[in-house]
């Protein structure tokens, strides 16, 4: 590896009461009412589910999008673990805490939305055990992930609290774990795809192929780096840090590469299948399609240059649209090409959108509690080499 | 530069061998399942269908199944327009333009039953993560647990015919779906929509003998005598009736779909129009199966991947340790 010296993670430090953590904690407190409810009276008395549309956005949102979202640890520890990138090295825990909030989440996220959740137990024991479902293993390999994440990120802790030895101890072995810790997310990211495949003819042939696994694998890990990018700049900005600009800027070339092979995959494969018509239907589907197309193409347009690339506010927006692009194809994927035959329909009731706004208003605060009180953030001693203003000033 | 293209050249590389493993699945390959040889299913032949509904009410006694009112403002009817967790079967009416014809495409009308098709190699049971639907071996009825079930509602997702339903307003709520009353057989009864139906349209029996008996019907000349069996097929229990035979649809749906289900349909005017999609024959399951057992089998390639990312990640964490823990040791000094 390729010696890089990077400052310590350190505490942000400040106050931990916001207008930002108390917006949250009333959006997280408004979703535990709701979930209430949902507990005493059932599903049907806070979503708009139904047969036609079993899954919401409860799935999809909090479980499929949550934890794609919550691939930066995964897409980093890529780059700088396996790929020896030893540079972006000072992302790989910011982005670990990411990860772990949004898959914990997405975990407990599960258990609201399901009917017998004092069963929930079943997919991991044995006896119950149905290899055949892709749900199974997509169970078991998050489930499995969210505890390597938390021994990934336990070094955070145990400087905090001064076991040295323990850090000593789990260094030899975190190799294996980071190891474990990129295996696993590319068998259930591309498993959260195939879980469409035996929709089969229910599902809209613009978003119906074989190639379902590797299409969300490739997308998961582009949304992951997007996913730093929107953070890095969003941390920067809230805490008054300087941006890592050279870091995010050779990032997102990395990400525009990965970006390029989802969209080689992805129009190859519609063209192969000869699916492609379907995107010129004057249809709901198609429109979606093309909605989801143009976010995944946008970064190449935003961030076509070093010159651009170097600028923070198009790679905020950049990642920004390449997360949404992620978003729409999987709505678009479980959603909105979804048919199972008339007469059903589905949009989030208002208490199901803000169970799901409370679900990563949880992230939010936790990111915030942890960054200001835990060694996550690259120590910053120095002034800023670039305040917010002084950003503004440049972007101009 | 070099770092870049090594990183997009084993991105590619990586992704080349998912998409081969992905594309050409012959090494775990499966077919479409075989069914029992014992099976037991139904026939539903909807010309002779007469629109009664005493199946839906049998169905409902026999599986004890609560009051499913159309509408929780005029809770006088337990009439659901389709099947629910709380009715396992419903007869649906179909009709176009004048809707005066029996069985007759234009201006005619005809019914149809809506409940579990029991397929032989079945969506749910594929889906569902905890083995809370299964298959029979022996009867091949595809049978629910809810004591197993965690209410995920894959099955519901994923049913081709949109049968199980689950009960969203209870906070129990459980999957409802025909389970060809099961709880029925060992007292030596079959299925009760079938042992009630006056006209012999729903007919219990063994899979092979129900798809002799609808060739049988499709071979038949518009208007010829014929006599029709009520009840169990296999035990004859009820007496036949006879009568001339309609002008069928040559099409016995249920044969050939998704690979075939235990329920046969009859009809005179074409499925599509009574709200039965066409299907390939070739069981997304079998499909999701292949690709799913071509990855992990015997977890051959998960493992193949993790020695692999263990020997690289070895080697790049080893200095990344050192210098990692220099600089806790200099941040916790400065901390000093």
């Amino acid at each position: 590896m390729t010696e890089h010296i990077h400052a310590a993670p350190a505490p942000v430090g400040g106050r931990l009461l916001t207008p930002v953590t108390f917006t949250c904690g009333v959006l997280i407190l408004a979703a535990l009412a709701i979930l209430a409810v949902r507990f005493v009276l059932g599903l049907g008395a806070v979503t708009h589910l139904n047969d036609g549309y079993p899954w919401g956005i409860w799935v999809v949102a909090d479980v499929v999008i949550g934890s794609a979202f919550a691939c930066g640890g995964f897409s980093i520890a890529m780059l700088v673990y396996i790929f020896n990138k030893g540079e972006y090295h000072p992302l790989v825990r910011p982005a670990l805490l990411a990860s772990l909030f949004g898959y914990t989440l997405a975990g407990v996220g599960v258990i609201f939305d399901l009917g017998r959740w004092w069963n929930f137990w079943h997919i991991l024991s044995p006896a119950y055990a149905s290899p055949n479902s892709v749900m199974f293993e997509v169970a078991l390999c998050i489930s499995l992930y969210i505890v390597v994440m938390w021994i990934e990120f336990s070094p955070t802790f145990m400087e905090k609290w001064g076991m040295r030895d323990a850090r000593r101890k789990l260094n030899k072995v975190m190799f294996f774990f980071i190891a474990l810790g990129t295996v696993l997310p590319m068998m259930h990211q591309s498993s959260l795809g195939s879980l469409l495949i035996v929709f089969g003819t229910q599902i809209h042939p613009l978003w119906q192929t074989m190639l379902l696994p590797l299409i969300f694998l490739l997308s998961a890990i582009t949304i992951g780096y997007a996913v730093v990018l929107f953070e890095s700049c969003l941390a920067a900005a809230g805490y008054r840090r300087s941006i890592e600009m050279h870091l995010l800027t050779p990032l997102a070339k990395v990400m525009l590469g990965v970006l390029a092979v989802f969209m080689l995959v992805r129009f190859g494969d519609l063209l192969w299948r000869g699916a492609l018509g379907h995107a010129f239907a004057a249809n709901l589907q198609a429109f979606m399609f093309w909605l989801e197309t143009a976010c995944f193409l946008s970064p190449f347009v935003l961030l076509r240059s070093e010159r651009q690339r170097r600028n923070p506010a198009r790679l905020f927006v950049g990642g920004a649209l390449l997360m949404l692009g992620g978003v729409l194809l999987r709505i678009n994927a479980f959603l909105v090409g979804y048919d199972t035959g008339s007469g059903w329909s589905y949009f989030p009731s208002v208490p199901e959108l803000l169970v799901t706004i409370g679900m990563f208003a949880i992230e939010v605060l936790g990111y915030i509690v942890i960054t200001r009180r835990f060694p996550v953030l690259p120590r910053e001693d120095a002034p800023p080499t670039a305040t917010p203003a002084a950003l503004r000033a440049a972007t101009r | 530069m070099n770092g870049r293209r090594e990183f997009l050249r084993r991105t590619l590389a990586g992704g080349a061998a998912v998409a081969g493993t992905a594309a050409c699945p012959s090494a775990h390959a499966r077919g479409n399942a075989e069914i029992p040889p014992e099976a037991i299913g139904l026939l539903f032949d909807s010309t002779l269908c007469i629109g009664c509904k005493a199946c839906v009410a049998a169905c409902k006694a026999a599986n004890d199944l609560p009051l499913d009112y159309n509408s929780p403002v005029d809770a006088l009817w337990d009439m659901p327009l389709d099947t629910t967790a709380r009715t396992y079967n419903v007869i649906k009416a179909w009709q176009s333009g004048t809707g005066t014809q029996r069985n007759q495409q234009t201006d005619g009308y005809a019914f149809m039953k809506s409940s579990c098709l029991h397929c032989i190699d079945p969506s749910c049971v594929s889906a569902c993560p905890v083995s809370a639907m299964t298959k029979d071996p022996a009867t091949g009825i595809v049978q629910y647990d809810a004591d197993a079930c965690i209410g995920c509602r894959y099955c519901v997702a994923a049913c081709p015919f949109g049968i199980p339903k689950y009960d969203y307003d209870s906070p129990t709520g459980r999957i409802g779906k025909c389970e060809l009353c099961r709880h029925l057989l060992p007292e030596g009864k079959y299925a009760a929509c079938a042992e009630v139906c006056p006209t012999g349209a729903t007919l219990f029996g063994k899979v092979s003998a129900l798809k002799a008996e609808a060739h049988r019907r499709l071979a038949l000349q518009e208007g010829a005598p014929t006599t029709w069996p009520r009840g169990n097929l296999d035990t004859a229990d009820q007496p036949a009736w006879e009568g001339p035979a309609p002008r069928y649809v040559q099409h016995v749906y249920g044969e050939k779909e998704v690979g075939g289900t235990q329920m046969l349909k009859l009809a005179a005017v074409p499925f599509e129009q009574l709200g039965h999609k066409p299907l390939p024959e070739r069981s997304f399951s079998s499909q999701s199966e292949t690709l799913q057992h071509t990855l992990y089998g015997g977890l051959v390639l998960p493992l193949a991947v993790l020695g692999v990312m263990s020997w690289v990640a070895r080697r790049n964490v080893k200095h990344d340790d050192e210098t990692d823990s220099q600089d806790a040791h200099a941040g916790e000094k400065r901390h000093d």
